[in-house]
């Protein structure tokens, strides 16, 4: 009998706890949107943020510049790396040091990213804060995720693929060009949207390597992503009604990201049980 | 890194071998089908055949020899950003010397005190406050998901899951300073602005690591050990907490030692709880700065030896981290070793 009453305990105790988790994300995700939605319309997305306009028009453009300059040198480099890797690879010192360097890319927090990215990129190599500098950081801290995605992407492609391919008379470059790298590309894009999730909601690295000047910039001038807008406006106090929006419009492209992200990785199951 | 990969490490080592194999066979065939042709036909086409192949060949290494370059962009990255943050860094350590900035309880810049104990201590605290609420509630919920909860219901816990590892941190910072801060100074008093604000923000934020990568590690555990336990007459909850659990120990070490990582590295968030007055927390409802808050805060006006003592703060950073890394590697060894 003392068992049982332990058990209920425990069990009563799993339930509550995990609820609470649930409630949690709805109690986050809930009041910011609730309290956002209302302040966002079309001259907020779309209008300069400059003297009595509001409008986060200039962020949502710098956000779209920095994404896809991080990942225009991110991707490649992340793929050609996975490449290597996973098909040509023989395990030794040099493998054992790229993992060893992946996995710490990976643990390194995003001020030190920040930090390293004002003393080298701004500094030394003298890019001053701009779009450029902010895109080179981002994209040394993306290459682990897309690495090991990718990884996972091109091991799922059945060995079975990159035999008849090389049984074919196929060189090992043209059944990887050919064969392994088009069965691995709904994998490879999943990664690919994982990350531009991680560039829209970093902040610190961001802030010391691109800055925060308001306005739409060129590629070597400073400009503010909406996560750094959405720091200035909490932490300075400017407006909460603003600081809400944004954080809603924030939220809201996470979601579609992660949604689709879904959405193509479960299409890559579906592919590889079938196969 | 997720346990994913750590999974894959291992994966591949057994997939990759049975692929090299069968490319050397291919290699072999060909070279053999090449040596036929070269003793049967001494013609001009065959010759040129075999120049073109070679030239294939060449084209083939250097096409491998560009993956290997990106590869070590990697290596090269980590080298240089280790050797900038330390470049800058440890002259700072110096000058300030070694025991007054580890131990230096005061922090005044203008003053030229340069003491970031009462932020190495915040630091810890926070993270170990996170880890004890964000353990509990994770491993919980974690078992809820791999053991107890219906399919469909884990379906949605796990999207939750997703969707909380995806939200930006300066939004959970954001939320905590309008409702977390708030509700802190209306039931605690104080300024609400605290130690315990950041402990209740970092511990939301590390939930989905440890939940995600708990849930792995209690869904790997071998069927028959469960079997075995419910066989001997032994409850479910008995076997989730006398079986899974011991036998998922190592995941579960990973998932803690990530999130720890995750726990320290913040930096925004914590920024808009925590107060940021660098002194030493003598109450959960202290105003306190962590170390990363102390970099973030400071960078944007600091000069000379101030700079320097910034980039400082971030080798007692780095170090942690590297240190915290190793031990995950051990401890996932020591996982693959086992299996």
């Amino acid at each position: 009998m003392i068992k049982k009453t332990s058990d209920k305990i425990l069990y009563t105790l799993i339930f509550t706890v995990s609820f609470i988790t649930l409630g949690i994300l709805i109690w986050i995700a809930g009041y910011v949107i609730i309290k956002g939605l209302p302040h966002i319309n079309w001259e907020f997305l779309t209008s300069e943020y400059r003297g009595d306009s509001t409008g986060i028009f200039p962020m949502i453009v710098t956000t779209i510049y920095i994404i896809v300059l991080s990942l225009a040198i991110s991707v490649p480099i992340g793929i050609f790396s996975a490449i290597y890797l996973v098909e040509y690879s023989k395990p030794g010192k040099i493998v054992d040091a790229i993992k060893f360097s992946i996995e710490t890319l990976a643990g390194i927090p995003s001020i030190i990213y920040g930090l390293f990215g004002y003393i080298f990129f701004v500094t030394v190599l003298g890019f001053k804060m701009s779009l450029l500098s902010g895109a080179l950081t981002l994209s040394i801290m993306v290459l682990p995720t897309i690495i090991s995605t990718t990884e996972e992407a091109l091991k799922s492609v059945p060995v079975s693929y990159r035999e008849g391919s090389l049984a074919l008379g196929a060189s090992k470059l043209i059944t990887i060009a050919k064969v392994v790298l088009p069965s691995a590309i709904p994998g490879i894009l999943a990664s690919v949207i994982l990350s531009m999730g991680r560039i829209v909601g970093e902040t610190a690295a961001v802030y010391f390597t691109a800055g925060m000047a308001a306005r739409i910039p060129k590629i070597m001038e400073s400009g503010r992503t909406l996560s750094v807008h959405l720091y200035m406006l909490a932490h300075e106090g400017i407006s909460f009604d603003q600081a809400f929006a944004t954080a809603a419009v924030l939220l809201i492209i996470i979601g579609v990201l992660n949604f689709t992200a879904n959405k193509i990785a479960l299409g890559v199951k579906k592919l590889t049980t079938k196969s | 890194m997720d346990l994913k990969t750590a999974a894959g490490i291992y994966d591949k080592k057994f997939r990759g071998n049975s692929i090299k194999n069968n490319i050397n066979k291919e290699k072999n065939k060909i070279n053999k089908t090449d040596g036929a042709c070269n003793t049967k036909a001494k013609n001009r086409d065959n010759i040129l055949i075999r120049s073109k192949s070679k030239g294939k060949k060449v084209f083939e290494k250097s096409v491998e020899n560009i993956f290997l370059l990106c590869a070590c962009i990697s290596v090269i990255s980590v080298a240089i950003i280790i050797i900038y943050i330390f470049l800058k860094g440890t002259p700072a350590i110096l000058d300030i010397g070694f025991a007054d900035f580890l131990f230096g309880r005061s922090w005044a810049p203008l003053q030229g005190e340069f003491g970031i104990f009462p932020m190495i201590i915040t630091s810890i605290l926070g993270t170990l406050g996170a880890i004890i609420t964000g353990v509990t509630i994770g491993l919980f919920t974690a078992i809820f998901m791999a053991e107890l909860a219906p399919p469909r219901l884990a379906k949605i816990f796990k999207f939750a899951v997703e969707l909380l590892a995806g939200i930006p941190s300066v939004v959970y910072g954001f939320f905590g300073l309008l409702v977390i801060v708030p509700m802190i100074h209306k039931f605690l008093g104080g300024g609400g602005n605290s130690l315990l604000a950041v402990i209740i923000i970092l511990s939301m934020m590390i939930l989905p690591t440890l939940i995600s990568i708990s849930e792995v590690a209690l869904r790997s555990v071998p069927k028959e050990y469960k079997e075995g336990s419910l066989a001997l007459g032994a409850s479910h909850i008995e076997t989730i907490f006398k079986v899974l659990i011991p036998a998922s120990k190592s995941g579960i070490m990973a998932a803690i030692v990530l999130a720890i990582g995750r726990a320290v590295g913040e930096t925004m968030a914590v920024i808009l709880v925590a107060g940021n007055s660098p002194v030493m927390p003598s109450s959960l409802k202290d105003p306190v700065r962590t170390l990363t808050a102390n970099i973030a805060i400071e960078m944007g006006y600091a000069s000379g030896l101030h700079e320097g003592a910034l980039f400082a703060t971030g080798v007692v950073l780095f170090v942690f981290i590297l240190f915290l890394n190793i031990v995950l590697n051990t401890v996932i060894k020591r996982r693959v070793a086992r299996i």
